[in-house]
């Protein structure tokens, strides 16, 4: 599987990253080189084999549903690039 | 005083041969004569005060075996009220509201924090080249790379600017500094360290460990940074031994298994003598080598960078110009104040993973990629828990080279190669160490130790044995 530069334009766009044009070329030529090591693989059978998710078989636990932390929202608030009324502001949306 | 370990300092400011103040402003003054570029935030003002509270501590009795002595803190914890950066200049304004876990657990020690160091971004790099702050410089030869990701915090126990630091091993970020830099360092199982305000990289793979001068020094940090946590849903419930208890054990029978994969062909022959070398030196001390395979462990470096970059790229999400961290300039919308936030934060090598862990899990090619990657994964898991029915330790080397050229290396591919040896820890999730074990062209070569899980007592008793034995893990740099 090989990529061209329309679907990498379109994978940045998915993953929110702009690339632009002069870029475009060489981080076509990377992905595709990583993706031919991953290609490797494809060699292996595992057709029977149950998927890791994660290293250690453990449940997730269970606790009571009581509040646990704090009301941190203004020092949270304070290292926001922009706030105002409690709300974290972004360029309008709605007009 | 900068040339002793963390359990002889212990035992200065216990006799009060000098105080932690005067201690803290040795290193601080060490640190600030340095030319490695080992620290992103270096806190002189917050270091003195805490040394003036260790020292009161330390006056009346009430102080803990790590009271007063201070350490280097890898940029990847957050720390109340002191920039944490992960590397990154998405993150460069961002002021931690909160601490880690593990930050809480060495405050509550009364520790002194010298500062955080230098990394690659978000932990991604072998090398620490991929920091928005520069690289670091090894101290055994300015020339070269100290390894990453935890490459700030090896040369800042290399350089002796710390006594120890704290680091975290996604896929060899502990070990391969560590061997690199000729320092010991641990990478614990699995849940073993809290991963609460570690930024995550990879989820399922992170896990932090200390980087100390000898195998003495990791017992006695583990023993504090070790333990259930309910802060991480992903922390194990298990009790945790005292580490320093076993150091002393012989290791008379110990069933050493050297996988013939780790030394295939990438192996440089001077690297692989220096690993024989210390294989006799175990040998002679009683324990028995015996050769194992791990046939899938080549995989490992596919397997590891689908895996990971899949999970980086969900973590990554959050940062996204609107709560913390940076924002563009004049946004004119909000896709706009996202595209360019995320563009400008994040450096080459973190975009590229999240673009190949984007694809790997996109509509169509999640079968092929991701959990292909899973299932090989068990694959590699199941190699190690067969060939733990037979032995108790596994070794080989950390890093098929020693510390390479700064800039040497340029193409992604040929980095992620350095990792062969490491990766399949991770992936497995069981504990691994590397420890220095001799020098090729006056650079140090480190062994890497793999444990079955939650054995991290064998691996530090095996380590601390060597190092009663043979004394690569004090030569120090020159000029220190």
């Amino acid at each position: 599987m090989s990529l061209n530069k329309e679907q990498v334009k379109e994978i940045a766009q998915l993953a929110k990253l702009s690339i632009n044009d002069s870029e475009i070329e060489q981080s076509t030529i990377e992905l595709n080189n990583i993706l031919s090591l991953m290609a490797e693989l494809g060699e292996i059978e595992t057709d029977h084999v149950e998927p890791m998710a994660h290293p250690l078989e453990m449940s997730q636990r269970l606790r009571e549903d009581v509040v646990s932390e704090a009301d941190l929202s203004e020092e949270f608030q304070a290292i926001a690039p922009k706030t105002g009324k409690q709300h974290f502001l972004v360029p309008t949306v709605i007009e | 005083m900068h040339t002793l370990s963390v359990a002889e300092l212990s035992k200065s400011l216990k006799n009060k041969e000098f105080s932690s103040v005067e201690l803290t402003q040795h290193y601080l003054d060490r640190i600030n004569r340095s030319d490695l570029n080992a620290f992103i935030t270096v806190t002189d003002e917050l270091a003195l005060s805490q040394a003036r509270a260790a020292d009161a501590k330390l006056a009346n009795g009430s102080g803990s075996v790590l009271t007063g002595i201070p350490f280097a803190h890898k940029d990847i914890f957050c720390t109340k009220g002191v920039k944490t950066s992960a590397g990154s200049k998405i993150l460069d304004p961002f002021i931690s509201p909160y601490d880690a876990t593990l930050s809480h657990k060495l405050n509550i020690e009364n520790m002194v924090m010298l500062g955080k160091t230098n990394m690659d971004e978000f932990a991604m790099g072998s090398s620490n080249e991929n920091s928005f702050y520069g690289p670091v410089k090894n101290p055994w030869n300015k020339k070269m790379v100290p390894g990453g990701s935890s490459g700030g915090s090896a040369a800042a126990v290399a350089g002796r600017l710390s006594p120890f630091a704290t680091g975290t091993d996604t896929g060899g970020s502990i070990r391969q500094p560590s061997s690199l830099c000729g320092i010991t360092g641990i990478k614990p199982t699995y849940g073993r360290v809290s991963r609460y305000g570690m930024i995550a990289y990879a989820s399922s793979l992170d896990q932090a460990g200390p980087m100390t001068q000898t195998a003495e020094d990791a017992a006695l940090v583990l023993n504090a940074i070790a333990g259930f946590d309910e802060k991480d849903s992903t922390s194990a419930l298990r009790d945790v031994p005292d580490y320093t208890k076993s150091l002393r054990d012989s290791i008379k029978g110990l069933k050493i298994g050297i996988p013939k994969e780790f030394f295939s062909d990438g192996l440089d022959s001077s690297v692989e003598k220096v690993i024989t070398e210390s294989m006799k030196e175990f040998e002679a001390m009683g324990a028995e080598l015996q050769q194992i395979s791990l046939p899938n462990s080549a995989y490992a470096i596919p397997t590891y960078y689908i895996v990971a970059p899949c999970e980086c790229s969900s973590n990554l999400s959050r940062l996204d110009g609107v709560r913390y961290g940076y924002r563009c300039k004049d946004p004119k919308d909000l896709n706009d104040l996202y595209l360019r936030s995320r563009s400008e934060g994040f450096g080459d090598e973190v975009k590229r993973r999240i673009m190949i862990g984007t694809y790997a899990l996109s509509a169509g090619y999640y079968d092929a990629y991701y959990l292909k990657a899973q299932k090989v994964r068990q694959l590699i898991s199941e190699d190690f828990k067969k060939a733990f029915q037979n032995v108790d330790l596994i070794m080989g080397p950390v890093s098929p080279t020693t510390a390479f050229e700064l800039g040497a290396i340029k193409d992604p591919v040929s980095m992620y190669l350095a990792d062969i040896y490491t990766l399949s820890a991770n992936l497995a999730g069981l504990p691994g160490m590397s420890i220095p074990a001799g020098f090729s062209n006056n650079l140090p070569v480190g062994l890497q130790m793999i444990g079955n899980y939650w054995s991290e007592e064998v691996l530090l008793n095996a380590a601390h044995q060597f190092q009663t034995q043979t004394d690569w893990h004090s030569v120090l740099p020159e000029n220190i």
